[in-house]
């Protein structure tokens, strides 16, 4: 049976990836950066969910029939955020009244 | 009149049969081969792991439409989480990540099963840690009243919000740690399996696919962990 054998330094490097992203998250978190903070900490977390996706779940060397059923999961969730707040956000209800 | 007989030329319809013992034990007879096999199980945990995204999905737009409705509030509920342990237990489930993904390499190369099993256990023992120290911040959730219900207590400017914040919490967590449980028995049936020296460079398949399971798992806690504790890391009080 065929299937890529990628080496451990890969692993491991991918890991220290990881592990660094998680860290500078953290840090970058302490510091007030306004509307910023969010933009970063989901930029840091999608660059580790793709590093995960690509490398540990083997999709960089998968079918691009599995590549498709991938993307079509992602693609989905972005409809149900898409749909679900353009309802919301014209409903004219004013953010951050509600406590 | 015998010898000049038409006989048909031998085209076979389907290929002969390879004798029995060129079949994989592992091989199931309505697959071609093992290739083809270990294709169709990883493009079946792909579909399940879409129906999986929007499982958790509904959660996370439950989330971002109340967190629009408040982020203040949100801000002051996320700042009374406990980041150390948020970050550690983030840590934690890279690191068994990590193992998942060296037990799979192991299995692939056809290393010994010892080796296999050593990868596995490591990986569950780190599973085992994080659901461990989510046990404790459960435990100290309880003892300050955050948890949602009657008696739930807020000294803080968003008792609702705050309400709302860790009812999500508890939902959105408790949802991971229930999938967390069920990876572990996942991996107990795998770990039995590579003892048994059940995997090799020829058959992989449950370890590849418990793999996706798992790094799955770690993939939505690495949304939960930023949008459930780094949400309220720069919160100054009111």
């Amino acid at each position: 049976m065929s299937g890529h054998v990628a080496p451990k330094s890969m692993y491991i490097g991918i890991w220290l990836a990881l592990v660094a992203g998680t860290i500078l998250t953290y840090l970058v978190a302490l510091v007030d950066l306004g509307a910023m903070n969010n933009v970063v900490m989901l930029a840091i977390a999608c660059t580790k969910a793709t590093l995960v996706v690509l490398f540990f779940m083997h999709l960089r060397w998968s079918t691009r029939l599995t590549w498709v059923v991938a993307a079509s999961g992602f693609f989905w969730l972005l409809i149900l955020f898409g749909l679900t707040m353009q309802d919301y956000l014209t409903r004219g209800w004013v953010p951050g009244t509600w406590r | 009149m015998s010898e000049a007989q038409y006989q048909p030329p031998p085209v076979a319809i389907h290929p002969a049969p390879a004798p029995e013992h060129a079949h994989h034990p592992w091989l199931q007879h309505h697959f071609d081969n093992m290739a083809q096999q270990a294709e169709a199980s990883t493009l079946g945990m792909w579909v399940f792991l879409c129906t999986e995204i929007l499982f958790f999905g509904g959660l996370f737009m439950a989330y971002i439409v109340y967190r629009h409705a408040s982020p203040e509030g949100w801000q002051e509920a996320s700042s009374q989480l406990n980041r150390f342990w948020g970050t550690t237990n983030t840590l934690v489930l890279i690191c068994s990540s990590l193992t998942m993904a060296l037990a799979v390499r192991a299995a692939q190369t056809s290393q010994s099963a010892r080796t296999q099993v050593g990868w596995l256990l490591g990986t569950m023992v780190f599973g085992v840690g994080f659901l461990g120290i989510k046990a404790i911040e459960y435990y100290d959730k309880f003892v300050d009243h955050h948890v949602p219900g009657p008696y739930f207590h807020w000294d803080g400017l968003y008792p609702k919000p705050a309400e709302q914040f860790y009812s999500l919490y508890f939902a959105m967590t408790g949802l991971h740690a229930l999938h967390m449980i069920v990876g572990l028995g996942i991996m107990t049936v795998i770990t039995v399996m590579a003892w048994r020296k059940t995997f090799d460079a020829e058959y992989y398949t449950p370890v590849e696919v418990a793999g996706l399971y798992w790094h799955f798992v770690d993939i939505v806690w690495i949304f939960l962990f930023p949008l459930l504790y780094l949400v309220g890391g720069h919160f100054k009080g009111a």
